[in-house]
């Protein structure tokens, strides 16, 4: 829906209306056929579609690192091997999507939509918790298609300006959102990632650290999950790795995480299943 | 004596433009002009939230005087009419060139209309390209009227004195410093040709398009501690180099 091409050109009278800073609630207003969770699926049917589907995060010190696997699959086939799963939300947030790829994609790009026009509308930022009750809403606008088997189950990480620390949100597919401690894993991988976690996980870590503390569990998660991609060597296909701090978002170079995959591989091959940690 | 007296259109439409320039050229002035990495926007403006200057979408800024409801609403409306142009097809389909004309349709009509009392807004619309050549900035009057500018323009109070004297004083390629030392000057300059005042940076919104931004939205404010460094360095000798790479500072440490 184009704003010239109605009537004389002029803006139409939804644009030029006071009161909205959602970009959501105006396309809502003006084109809901736009919105992702508005599209109606007939009854009964079950589509298959591309799926990702790990998606893992860890808080450090100053800060929050979040990354995803390659992988989308199609049932029992790999639909694609260098899919995007982790994407910056703002400067100092990022969201990464496990569930179904076309339409988790979408959602991100409206999400990164909202947050960008409130901040020009208002001229100022959401805080980190208004930003992550905004995903909340769009989930539950999905909530239809989700039951139809086309779910999109996102996390969303973010460095928290006001309390000057890195934090995590997960949702479920009713749009149901908590807050993880230190760690979280989302999609089909993460019962195995979140273990690989727990048992790496410490307080204390650095960037780097962290950056090598999520790669591991992407590691192990591709390791026991048939739908989760691992390091890729010979294709040169690796995670997407975000870290995000006081400085914003940064995605780590193609460089960094290949360092990190290779060096966890070559550990691999004399300690199949990783780092130990101490029994007791 | 129920016969309304005849009016001409010219003399309507004359009417109409000059109950709007007097309007315009109440208000203080906005200065845009052209720097070797962008677009700067300078404005006589003592609200630190109330913005005559501001970010459209990636590459374009708007700039208004006149009424702030008026300009207010239109640049609302340009938010949502390039954020929606760029969700429907991408974000590289959102042109200051189009949403030069879509202000230029709305303006044209409001001013044609007899219901309607003219918008007194003068806007400017500016785009940063890759290079100097491709920077395009556009002038809108209140009757929807789109003037191509180039290098400088200057819209508010007194526009006609500030604009002589800035075009004069400059040229293509000049840093950041020196730009914006010009900009305050002609905005400083007394019209009736007495000694210029001096605008210290409370006083000034102060803003740029910055084509070297590694960020995908080039907009920045320029605030604080940053302005007084800038001004200072331009006041005593050319443009340092250090404001520049101040400018890479992540975006929204705009407050101080």
């Amino acid at each position: 829906m184009e704003a010239n091409t109605r009537g004389t050109g002029r803006l139409p009278a939804a644009f030029l209306t006071p009161g909205h800073s959602s970009f959501v609630d105006f396309l809502a207003e003006h084109s809901p056929e736009l919105i992702p969770g508005r599209r109606k699926l007939p009854e009964g049917l079950t589509i298959e579609a591309p799926h990702g589907t790990t998606i893992v995060a860890a808080v450090f010190d100053g800060g929050v690192v979040i990354a995803g696997d390659r992988r989308a699959t199609m049932g029992n086939v790999i639909a694609q091997r260098d899919i995007e799963k982790v994407f910056p939300a703002d400067e100092y947030s990022a969201v990464g999507i496990a569930g179904t790829a076309g339409l988790a994609v979408e959602m991100v790009r409206l999400f990164q939509l909202e947050l960008e026009h409130y901040e020009k509308i208002e001229g100022t930022v959401l805080s980190l918790e208004g930003k992550a009750n905004r995903l909340t809403t769009m989930i539950r606008g999905n909530l239809g298609m989700a039951m139809q088997g086309l779910a999109v189950v996102p996390m969303f990480a973010g460095y928290d300006l006001d309390l000057g620390r890195g934090r995590i949100f997960t949702y479920d597919v009713t749009g149901g959102r908590s807050e993880e401690r230190g760690f979280a894993a989302t999609g089909s991988g993460s019962v195995f990632a979140r273990g690989s976690l727990k048992k790496l996980y410490r307080t204390g870590l650095t960037g780097d650290q962290a950056a090598t503390l999520v790669i591991q569990a992407l590691y192990d998660a591709a390791d026991d999950d048939s739908a989760t991609g691992g390091p890729d060597l010979a294709r040169k296909i690796f995670p997407i790795v975000g870290l995000i701090t006081e400085d914003g978002f940064r995605r780590l170079s193609e460089e960094e995480v290949s360092a990190i995959a290779v060096t966890i591989t070559d550990e691999r091959r004399n300690h199949p299943d990783g780092p130990q940690a101490p029994l007791l | 004596m129920s016969t309304p007296f005849y009016v001409s259109p010219q003399q309507a439409m004359a009417d109409r433009a000059e109950y709007a320039r007097k309007g315009i050229a109440r208000g203080r002035s906005v200065v845009v002009l052209t720097y070797a990495d962008g677009i700067l926007f300078v404005a006589e403006n003592t609200s630190r939230a109330l913005h005559k200057v501001s970010e459209i979408y990636d590459k374009i800024a708007f700039a208004a005087v006149g009424r702030y409801n008026e300009f207010e609403n239109l640049r609302i409306g340009g938010v949502r009419y390039a954020d929606l142009r760029g969700y429907s097809y991408d974000r590289a389909d959102v042109t200051a060139r189009g949403l030069a004309n879509v202000y230029a349709q709305t303006l044209g009509t409001i001013f044609s209309s007899v219901g309607e009392k003219p918008y007194e807004v003068e806007l400017i619309v500016a785009e940063v390209g890759k290079a100097t050549e491709d920077d395009q900035i556009y002038r809108l009057t209140p009757d929807g009227s789109v003037v191509d500018e180039k290098n400088t323009v200057v819209v508010g109070g007194n526009a006609d004195s500030i604009g002589t004297y800035l075009g004069q004083r400059h040229t293509p390629g000049l840093s950041l410093g020196e730009a914006l030392k010009v900009a305050v000057e002609s905005l400083a300059r007394d019209p009736n040709g007495g000694s210029p005042r001096t605008l210290t940076p409370e006083q000034l919104e102060v803003a740029v398009l910055d084509r070297a931004r590694p960020q995908q939205r080039k907009f920045k404010r320029i605030l604080g501690g940053q302005l007084s460094r800038l001004l200072a360095a331009g006041s005593g000798d050319g443009g340092g180099d250090s404001e520049d790479t101040e400018l890479d500072l992540p975006e929204l440490d705009e407050d101080e």
